[in-house]
Parts: structure tokens; C-alpha cells; sequence
């Protein structure tokens, strides 16, 4: 499965995406913004998960109007989120033409069992994941590209970090095991043998590994560069401060060069007032996002 | 002889892996000071906007611009958009420096891309190859300086003029390195010339 054709268009979409910012957007002024900024791809949102957050009630796949217009708009890749499970959503937002799908802990899920079949769709799927078993059982089902999924909306960076060493100290173990052992490890996991010889062989997922869930600064971005993502995803963190254009340019300039603290250090200057945030510590379990999906 | 992969967004890593298979000396290259290191340079896949506004950004454009009109460059995908002379019904800014005219996201969006042999012709032998396009570009018009390396349904899909190569699709991700390979022969033999 990791090695056919289909596969491959789609991790080969994931790949270009890498070494950039991929930045929520609820109109085509802002995918604008994002665009110029120098984001590779834009998520089409009715609400950023903040919003989404302070609303409550069932939060649903976007108004394909909003897609549309965005997608008019910019020439990056146009993603756009279904609800866990929800493959009819999956479905219409390939009829749109969109890029990619996030089957998203952010939404409300449909499924409290099953994930979408990702194999049965062209369009290729992003998953979320807090964990490594999360992260190959999304794999197992056909996704193209893994996210850790912090915490939504939240601007603390903490759930971010706790996923993305969770996720890698997975690697690190997998890669060690002995043949012996995977049969299992498989078992455990629930996921295929043969996406674990991969990672045993290799030491790294089959998949590219993005970050999201809590970005809100340059340090943040880097933090996550530093940590093993390959790409982060900005959800409120920019369109949720005082002055998004600046601070989208500036998270690009720190996931880009990532490891040049002094470049880090000037972009980071003047940025204007961060998304207030709410403290993950502080969040009631029915708030907590990272949970939805096994 | 290091060649070095232009590491500011895209699919570097791939590049990277494929040029270390032929046992060849890599760099990444994130600023002017990496780029003078370099014989050869590649512009990988990514966002061809992001990859535009970012070399911008950086003071890289110029330099890369300059790199090209004495050093070998390959440019695959968006590195094709970046090195064309032309674009069709676009705004972006390009490096000029191949006689190609391109249109952008030709084939359409990411459920348009697909995967199918492409025929090269490469030191007058030829070769079928695993065309992987991805939301890939069309040169929609060739000028008379310009050799055609490989072609997709008689379409121009890999040229290349004494300094530039570029392929609308990913050779960095398919197994076979011998679009690689020609390409390191040819920083072999240009940085010989200069020499």
C-alpha cells in the first residue's frame, strides 16, 4: 500500500508542502494575506477553531461557498476540514477540488468508531494524532501526511510539544526493535506490519509529520522545527492577533530558518499583541479537542 | 564538487537522498553564504509563490539569478516556474533564465495529478521514465535555444540550454537516478569549462 501509485501522488503533495506554514483562513482576503506572507497552503475555515472554541454547539465541514471563493483566489493548495468519520463530507469537498482533507479532531466528530477510508478517496487526508499508535493506525487507514494535534485554539504550545516527543520516541523505539518483535508491536498498535518495518528500517515515518495546535509566535515555530515537524500548521494563531500580516511573515521567516536564533530573535520583535490564548491547564475535559479520534 | 539544494521550502530532503546515492557531496542551501559553496544548484518542488516571496525575502533572488548565468541549475516542478522566461496569465516575478514559456497548475488541481511514463532522450539514448506530476506546470512553448530532454505525450515535459535544466515533474521521487546523474555530469562539465 505505501509503495503504489496512489500513494505516492499523495505523500509526493505532502513532501512539497514541507519547510512551510500552513495557515487557517475564513475569507479570501485573509487567504490573500496568507498567500503573500508566504504560507505554502491555506486551511478554508467558516471559523478558526478559537471561534469554533468560544461558540460551542456542532462545529460542521465549511460552507462550500467559502471554499470556492478561496480557491478562486490563491494558487497554493486549498485544504479544507471534515468531521471525524463524516465520509460524505470527505466526498463533496473532493467534488470541490479541494487539495487536501483534514479529518479534523477541531470538528465535531460523526464517528465515534471509524475514521474515513482514506484509501477509497484521490484527494489525499491529513489526520491528527497525539501519539504514535494514533499516528500509524491513521496511516494504516490511508493518510497521506500526519499532524500532531496539540490543542486547537488555544495558543499554548504545550499539548503541541507533549504529541510531537510522544510521536518521536515512538519512532525511536519502533526503529529499534528486532524483527522478532513486530508482529506484536503490530498488534498493539493496531496497525499494518508493513508500515512498521518501514519505520524500523528507516527511523522515520512513512509519511511527512507536521505540527499543529497551539503555534502562536516565531519561537513556537521553531520550537516545533526543532522537535521533528517538517511543517507547521497556524490555525488562530494569526488571524486571531493584533496584526496578522506580520506575524504570518514572521512565522514563515522562523520555520524556515528555524535554527538561526538571530534571524528568530528579529522577527520576533514588534509583533504586536499574541491571540490572548487560554491555558491548556486550565481546560474543562469537555474542552479539550485533542481527545476526539482514537 | 558540492552541489547544493535550495533548502527554503519543498522537497529538498528527497533531492537530497537521491544526488547522496550517486555518492554525490550535498548542501542545503538556506542563505548567500551556502551558495557560493555550490558548483551546482537544485531548486526542488514546493509552492512556487512561497518559493518566489521567500527568496525575495531573503536576498536570495538576485543571487540566484546570478548563480544561473555562469553555474548549472536544475529546477523541477516549481523550480521550472522559477527558472522560465515566461508564465502565462500570471503575476509572479520569474529568474529568466531558460527560453521556456510556462503555465502553471496546468493539469489542474491535486486530484488531477497523476503518474505515467515520460520518454527521455538523454546522451542520445532512449529511455522511458516514472513521470510523477503533482500539480505540475506545462511548457506551452519552447524557444530555439532550447534542447527537449524528455517528453510526455510529444509534449515538452524536461529541457535544458548550456547552464539550466528543468522538468515540470519529480524525478527526486521516483527510484531511477538518471536524470540525477545527468544532471551532476553536466556541473561536472560546466565547472570543468570554467575552469
Amino acid at each position: 500500500m505505501l509503495l503504489d501509485k496512489d500513494m505516492k501522488l499523495k505523500i509526493g503533495l505532502a513532501e512539497m508542502l514541507k519547510g512551510g506554514v500552513i495557515m487557517d483562513v475564513t475569507t479570501p482576503e485573509h487567504a490573500k494575506i496568507a498567500e503573500d506572507a508566504g504560507a505554502v497552503a491555506v486551511m478554508a475555515l467558516e471559523r478558526i477553531p478559537a471561534q469554533i472554541r468560544a461558540d460551542g454547539g456542532v462545529a460542521r465541514m465549511s460552507d462550500p461557498a467559502i471554499i470556492k471563493a478561496i480557491q478562486k483566489i490563491v494558487s497554493i493548495p486549498v485544504m479544507a476540514k471534515c468531521r471525524i468519520g463524516h465520509f460524505a463530507e470527505a466526498q463533496l469537498l473532493q467534488a470541490l477540488g479541494v487539495d487536501f482533507i483534514d479529518e479534523s479532531e477541531v470538528l465535531t466528530p460523526a464517528d465515534e468508531e471509524h475514521h474515513v477510508d482514506k484509501t477509497k478517496f484521490k484527494v489525499p487526508f491529513v489526520c491528527g494524532c497525539r501519539n504514535i499508535g494514533e499516528a500509524l493506525r491513521r496511516v494504516a487507514e490511508g493518510a497521506a501526511l500526519i499532524r500532531t494535534k496539540g490543542e486547537a485554539g488555544t495558543g499554548d504550545i504545550v499539548e503541541a510539544v507533549r504529541h510531537m516527543r510522544a510521536v518521536q520516541s515512538g519512532i525511536k523505539r519502533i526503529h529499534s526493535l528486532g524483527d522478532d518483535e513486530l508482529i506484536a508491536e503490530a498488534k498493539s498498535l493496531g496497525t499494518s506490519l508493513e508500515i512498521l518495518k518501514y519505520i524500523q528500517q528507516n527511523g522515520k515515518l512513512p509519511v511527512p509529520n507536521f505540527s499543529a495546535g497551539g503555534v502562536a509566535t516565531p519561537a513556537d515555530a521553531s520550537l516545533m522545527m526543532q522537535l521533528g515537524a517538517e511543517t507547521v500548521f497556524v490555525g488562530s494563531g494569526i488571524f486571531m492577533s493584533k496584526e496578522p500580516e506580520k506575524r504570518a511573515k514572521a512565522i514563515v521567516s522562523a520555520t524556515t530558518h528555524y535554527m538561526d536564533f538571530d534571524l528568530v530573535a528579529k522577527v520576533s520583535e514588534n509583533l504586536g499583541e499574541p491571540m490572548v490564548g487560554r491555558e491548556n491547564a486550565r481546560l474543562s475535559e469537555e474542552e479539550r479537542l485533542a481527545g476526539r479520534g482514537w | 564538487m558540492t552541489t547544493g539544494i535550495l533548502a527554503i521550502q519543498g522537497d529538498f530532503e528527497k533531492h537530497q537522498q537521491t544526488l547522496e546515492t550517486l555518492n554525490c557531496s550535498t548542501l542545503l542551501v538556506k542563505d548567500k553564504n551556502h551558495l557560493q559553496q555550490c558548483d551546482g544548484l537544485i531548486i526542488p518542488g514546493g509552492e512556487s509563490t512561497t518559493l518566489v516571496n521567500l527568496l525575495k525575502k531573503h536576498g536570495l533572488w538576485q543571487s540566484v539569478h546570478e548563480f544561473g548565468l555562469q553555474k548549472t541549475i536544475f529546477g523541477t516542478c516549481a523550480g521550472l516556474i522559477l527558472l522560465a522566461n515566461r508564465l502565462v496569465h500570471n503575476r509572479l516575478d520569474s529568474l529568466s533564465l531558460i527560453d521556456i514559456t510556462v503555465e502553471r497548475n496546468a493539469y489542474g488541481r491535486q486530484i488531477d495529478s497523476f503518474i505515467d511514463t515520460v520518454d527521455l532522450q538523454l546522451n542520445h539514448k532512449k529511455l522511458n521514465f516514472e513521470g510523477v506530476f503533482i500539480r505540475a506546470p506545462k511548457i506551452v512553448d519552447v524557444g530555439k535555444e532550447v534542447k527537449v530532454l524528455g517528453r510526455y505525450q510529444q509534449s515538452p515535459v524536461m529541457v535544458e540550454n548550456e547552464h539550466i535544466m528543468a522538468s515540470t515533474f519529480h524525478p527526486e521521487i521516483t527510484a531511477d537516478s538518471c536524470i540525477h546523474q545527468y544532471f551532476i555530469e553536466k556541473v561536472r562539465k560546466n565547472s570543468h569549462d570554467r575552469s
